[in-house]
Parts: structure tokens; C-alpha cells; sequence
């Protein structure tokens, strides 16, 4: 029997995932808005707290303020996840997401200092994804949903799902830095494109796995479902990304256009990957391998 | 799956460690550019002469479209009437302005000190005047901001020192200097994204920039052959051999064809 979930533990876990991803937007907004650079010193905006909020200086500053209170959160969840839960891998987890946004701000900060260089603003790009995806794995981890009984099910066929699964969110991570390297010119279009049909390629395999394999596991079906919606809106606004990026290269300033299809791109970016992530987790708590497999109490529960 | 998830977290963390450290490799690759040929000859004024011409656009212009300054209500409130941007700016007679003319090659064997007179280069209006500056290398750089608003001030140079520093109103003049020639480094500002210039260092004070008359007079060339080149942002680089004589006045137009 597994012990029962911690809800408080369990919201405040969502909240910070939740305001992870606007801090996502707010740092798309950055680099669309060619922000980055408004404020020369870091952290503070040249020894203020409160500098005239205009121009480029406001996307950057809102970025720094939702980075700091996104940081504050994680420390806090850091914390309450080492005091109120017992499993010693998710209070490992939790010291990790704090590692990760500490790690992440001074990775901001190396970015303002070296200019927006390629690598250093891809790899900022990068960890923001990853952090994400740690805080929504928390949440995961301490939801009712983990903790509680779920059925266990036999996964015979190869490759396993859950294989299949973690295969694609590698595959949409690979994608998430191609994509972030165009994005800050560190290379052009093509691997990022590449890359796209290799995601394609791999979500269809998996949501076809789903499909075939498990099509009545509620669990499985619906975060199935989320990855495939998500991916095909992530591809729609891929196209229009590029097709806003090659219109406003000759533009005297970011249109509004160009802002918004970007900015979308990134935040449906990673919600595609945090849904692959999602899935790959629903995989592995639900399917064993076959000589590993043994029904629990509540197997009905999960099938529609 | 506990450990498993664990060595995933530090695999990821590593390889962004990884990625984040493997920049700064070209950043200082400049450093080591070689020097110019040994100058050892001094202009004798007595013999100088000159170049001048007239530059010009054959073609129409690019349209813009007036310049959205609505990110900073003072911008606004400083431009009444519409702004356009000052890529390709032409006057009457398809005379083109913010044209930098210099002796690219030929003047290596001669010395000249570098000009004591800064060059100033101003916020105004949130746009810079001028928009495009020329300067000798180790000449000092000044940039003023008469504005009421905060401005960054952010030169992105290929083969010179990247800097990036703020100037809120009122601030002193920020100065500085490039140590190696570039035609030319973009300048531009980033709480004003629209807010774009350059800086042509050039190796000899032998250029000149056009005014809105296309105009141009580089003083003090000593007699000989040399490489005259123009250069414009948006349409790039035009060359032409020119001699001047002694204590005379030789005449180079250059005609750029619109895109």
C-alpha cells in the first residue's frame, strides 16, 4: 500500500510548474522583443531596483522579477518537500530544482555578461526547458494520482512504451536545444527542421503504441491525447515562427506579429515536451515489464 | 526509478554545463590579428591632395514604414511628426547621405597620428545623430545622450572589444576608443530596438562621410595610387582606383544600384 499524498505539498508543487512556464514566457518575450541587453548589469539594473520601466527594459526586468520569485518558490518547495515527504528521491528531486534555478540565473546572468553569445543564451534557453520539466515532474510526484493505487498492466510487445516514451521526450529535448540554437543564431534552420520530423515521426509512433496497446487505459489514452493536440499545434506554429522570423528580417523593430507567433512557439514548445514528459512518467508508474508485472487493487479504476 | 530519474536530472544538468561552458573559444581569436606594413613616411601638407565626389543611388529607395515608438512615451512625445529609419537616406538627385569614403589601401607606408578631436556621437530624439560615425583607430569615441530617457549604448564589432554599457539622462559622456580597423560595427540600443547606428573605424584619417548631398572631400592624401572604397549598410562595398597628384584635387563618384 502506498501512503497517501500530501495536497497542500501537492498544489504548491503545481504553482511553482505553473509559474515556471510564465517565467518561460516571460523570457521568449525577452529574446523576441531583442531585450536582452537593455539592462548592461546584472542582477540589479544598474544599482536599481525600480528602473524606468520603458522600452526593452521592461521585458528584461519582468523577466529578472519572475526569475527571482520563481526562484523563491522553488527554495520554498525545496524545503517543504525535505520536511513533509518521506520518499528520500523526491526530496532529492526537490534539492535538484533548487540546484537547477540557482544554476539557471547564474547561466542569465553569463549570458547579459558575454553579450548574448550562442552557446551561453541556447543553454539558458535550454535549462529553463529542463527546469520546467522538473518542477512538473513534482508535481506529478506528489499528486494524489502518484501516490495512490494505480493498476499495474503487462507491457509485452517491443519496444516497451515506456521506452518509446522517454525515446520521444529525449527526441523533443534534442529539438527544444535546435531549436533554441536557431532561435540565438548559434546555427540556421535545417537541423531544427530535421529535427521536427524526427519528433513527428517518434509522437505518432508513441500515440499509435497508446492506441494499439492500451486503448482503454483512461491514463494513458488522455495524456496521449494532450501530446498529440499540443505537437500538432506546435507545428502550425513552427511554420508561422518561421515564416514571422523570415518577414521581420528586414524590420526596423520586433512587430507585434513576429512577437506573438515567437513567444507562442516556445511556450507550446514546452508544454509539448512537459506533456511527453508526463506521459513517459503515466508509462512507467502504470506498465512493467511482463515478468515484473502484478495486478493491484485498483485495476478497474483506471479503465474506461 | 528513483535512481534512474536522479542520473537522468545529472545527465541533463551536465550536458548544459557542457554547452553553456564551450563559448569565449572566438571571442578573443582577434586578438592576435597582424599588424600593419611598418609606416615610416610622414604627410608633407605641402604636396597633399585631395579626393571628392559625389555618391549616389540609381534606383528608388526602399519605402519605409514610420517607426513605432510607442515602447517609451518619451520617444513619443520628442517625435510629433513621423520617423523613418535612417538605412538608406537620399537627397535630391538620388544623392545619397551616411556613405563612409576612405582610402582602404595604398597610404600603408605612411604614418598619422591619430586625430586629438573626439567624435561625438549623440542620442537625440531616440535616434542617433549621426547615424553613422567615422573614426581612426585609437581615436576617442564620445557618446552624449540628450535625451530624457535611458538609453544602452551596445556596439557588436567583429574584430574589436564588445562593450555595452547604459546612459540614463543627464549622464556624463561615455568615451572610448577601437583598436583595430572595421568598416563597420553596428551599434544599436536595446531599450530601443529601432535605435540603430555604426561605427566605422577606419586605419588613416583619410575618409570622409556623406551628407544628405552625397558629397564627400577627404583632405591631406599624399600623391600616389590608391584603393578608394565606399560603403553603405544596406547596399555594401563599392572600389575604385584614384591618383592624386601632387597639391591637386582628383574627383571619384561612386553610384550604388538600389536592390
Amino acid at each position: 500500500m502506498r501512503e497517501a499524498g500530501n495536497p497542500a505539498l501537492h498544489r504548491f508543487a503545481v504553482l511553482t510548474a505553473c509559474c515556471t512556464f510564465l517565467l518561460i514566457i516571460a523570457g521568449a518575450l525577452v529574446t523576441s522583443n531583442q531585450a536582452g541587453l537593455s539592462i548592461p548589469t546584472w542582477p540589479f539594473a544598474y544599482g536599481s531596483v525600480f528602473p524606468p520601466m520603458v522600452g526593452g527594459i521592461r521585458w528584461e526586468w519582468s523577466h529578472r522579477l519572475a526569475a527571482g520569485a520563481v526562484a523563491i518558490l522553488t527554495a520554498i518547495l525545496a524545503v517543504y518537500i525535505w520536511v513533509r515527504e518521506s520518499r528520500q528521491w523526491v526530496r532529492i528531486l526537490g534539492v535538484i530544482a533548487f540546484l537547477l534555478v540557482v544554476a539557471q540565473a547564474l547561466l542569465g546572468r553569463f549570458t547579459v555578461k558575454t553579450f548574448l553569445d550562442p552557446p551561453v543564451s541556447a543553454s539558458h534557453a535550454t535549462l529553463a526547458e529542463l527546469f520546467f520539466i522538473v518542477t512538473v515532474s513534482l508535481a506529478v510526484f506528489t499528486g494524489k494520482w502518484w501516490t495512490g493505487d494505480v493498476p499495474q498492466l503487462h507491457d509485452e510487445e517491443s519496444p516497451r512504451l515506456f521506452t518509446l516514451a522517454l525515446a520521444t521526450s529525449c527526441v523533443i529535448l534534442v529539438q527544444i536545444v535546435l531549436g533554441a540554437a536557431f532561435r540565438h543564431n548559434a546555427f540556421g534552420i535545417i537541423p531544427h527542421l530535421i529535427g521536427a520530423a524526427v519528433v513527428v515521426a517518434m509522437v505518432f509512433w508513441t500515440v499509435l503504441a497508446v492506441a494499439t496497446r492500451f486503448r482503454k487505459v483512461r491514463d494513458l489514452r488522455v495524456a496521449a491525447r494532450y501530446l498529440e493536440i499540443l505537437l500538432g499545434l506546435q507545428i502550425l506554429l513552427g511554420g508561422a515562427a518561421y515564416w514571422a522570423v523570415l518577414a521581420a528580417r528586414d524590420a526596423v523593430q520586433p512587430t507585434p506579429l513576429y512577437v506573438t507567433i515567437t513567444v507562442a512557439h516556445v511556450a507550446v514548445g514546452a508544454l509539448t515536451f512537459a506533456s511527453s514528459v508526463f506521459l513517459t512518467l503515466r508509462c512507467y508508474r502504470i506498465l512493467k515489464p511482463s515478468h515484473e508485472a502484478h495486478t493491484e487493487t485498483s485495476t478497474e479504476r483506471a479503465l474506461s | 526509478m528513483n535512481r534512474k530519474f536522479v542520473c537522468w536530472a545529472a545527465a541533463f544538468v551536465l550536458s548544459a554545463a557542457i554547452v553553456g561552458c564551450s563559448k569565449s573559444s572566438n571571442q578573443s581569436s582577434s586578438e592576435g590579428q597582424s599588424a600593419a606594413p611598418a609606416a615610416t613616411k610622414t604627410v608633407d601638407m605641402a604636396t597633399a591632395g585631395s579626393i571628392s565626389g559625389v555618391v549616389k543611388l540609381d534606383g528608388a529607395p526602399p519605402k519605409y514604414k514610420p517607426i513605432n515608438m510607442s515602447a517609451d512615451p518619451y520617444c513619443v512625445k520628442a517625435n510629433p511628426n513621423p520617423v523613418f529609419p535612417d538605412e538608406v537616406v537620399t537627397g535630391d538627385g538620388g544623392t545619397l547621405a551616411n556613405v563612409v569614403v576612405y582610402v582602404k589601401s595604398g597610404a600603408e607606408g605612411y604614418s598619422f597620428p591619430t586625430p586629438s578631436t573626439p567624435v561625438t556621437f549623440d542620442q537625440k530624439g531616440c535616434m542617433y545623430t549621426p547615424h553613422v560615425v567615422a573614426l581612426m583607430v585609437g581615436q576617442e569615441l564620445q557618446v552624449l545622450n540628450s535625451d530624457n530617457t535611458t538609453h544602452n549604448i551596445h556596439p557588436t564589432p567583429a574584430d574589436n572589444r564588445e562593450w555595452n554599457k547604459s546612459q540614463p539622462p543627464n549622464a556624463p559622456a561615455i568615451t572610448d576608443s577601437f583598436a583595430r580597423p572595421e568598416v563597420a560595427i553596428p551599434v544599436k540600443c536595446n531599450v530601443h530596438p529601432w535605435m540603430k547606428g555604426y561605427f566605422a573605424v577606419l586605419a588613416n584619417p583619410l575618409f570622409s562621410v556623406t551628407a544628405k548631398d552625397g558629397k564627400f572631400e577627404i583632405k591631406g592624401v599624399p600623391p600616389g595610387t590608391y584603393t578608394v572604397e565606399a560603403w553603405q549598410e544596406k547596399y555594401g562595398v563599392l572600389d575604385q582606383t584614384v591618383t592624386v597628384a601632387a597639391s591637386q584635387a582628383a574627383t571619384s563618384d561612386f553610384t550604388f544600384k538600389a536592390q
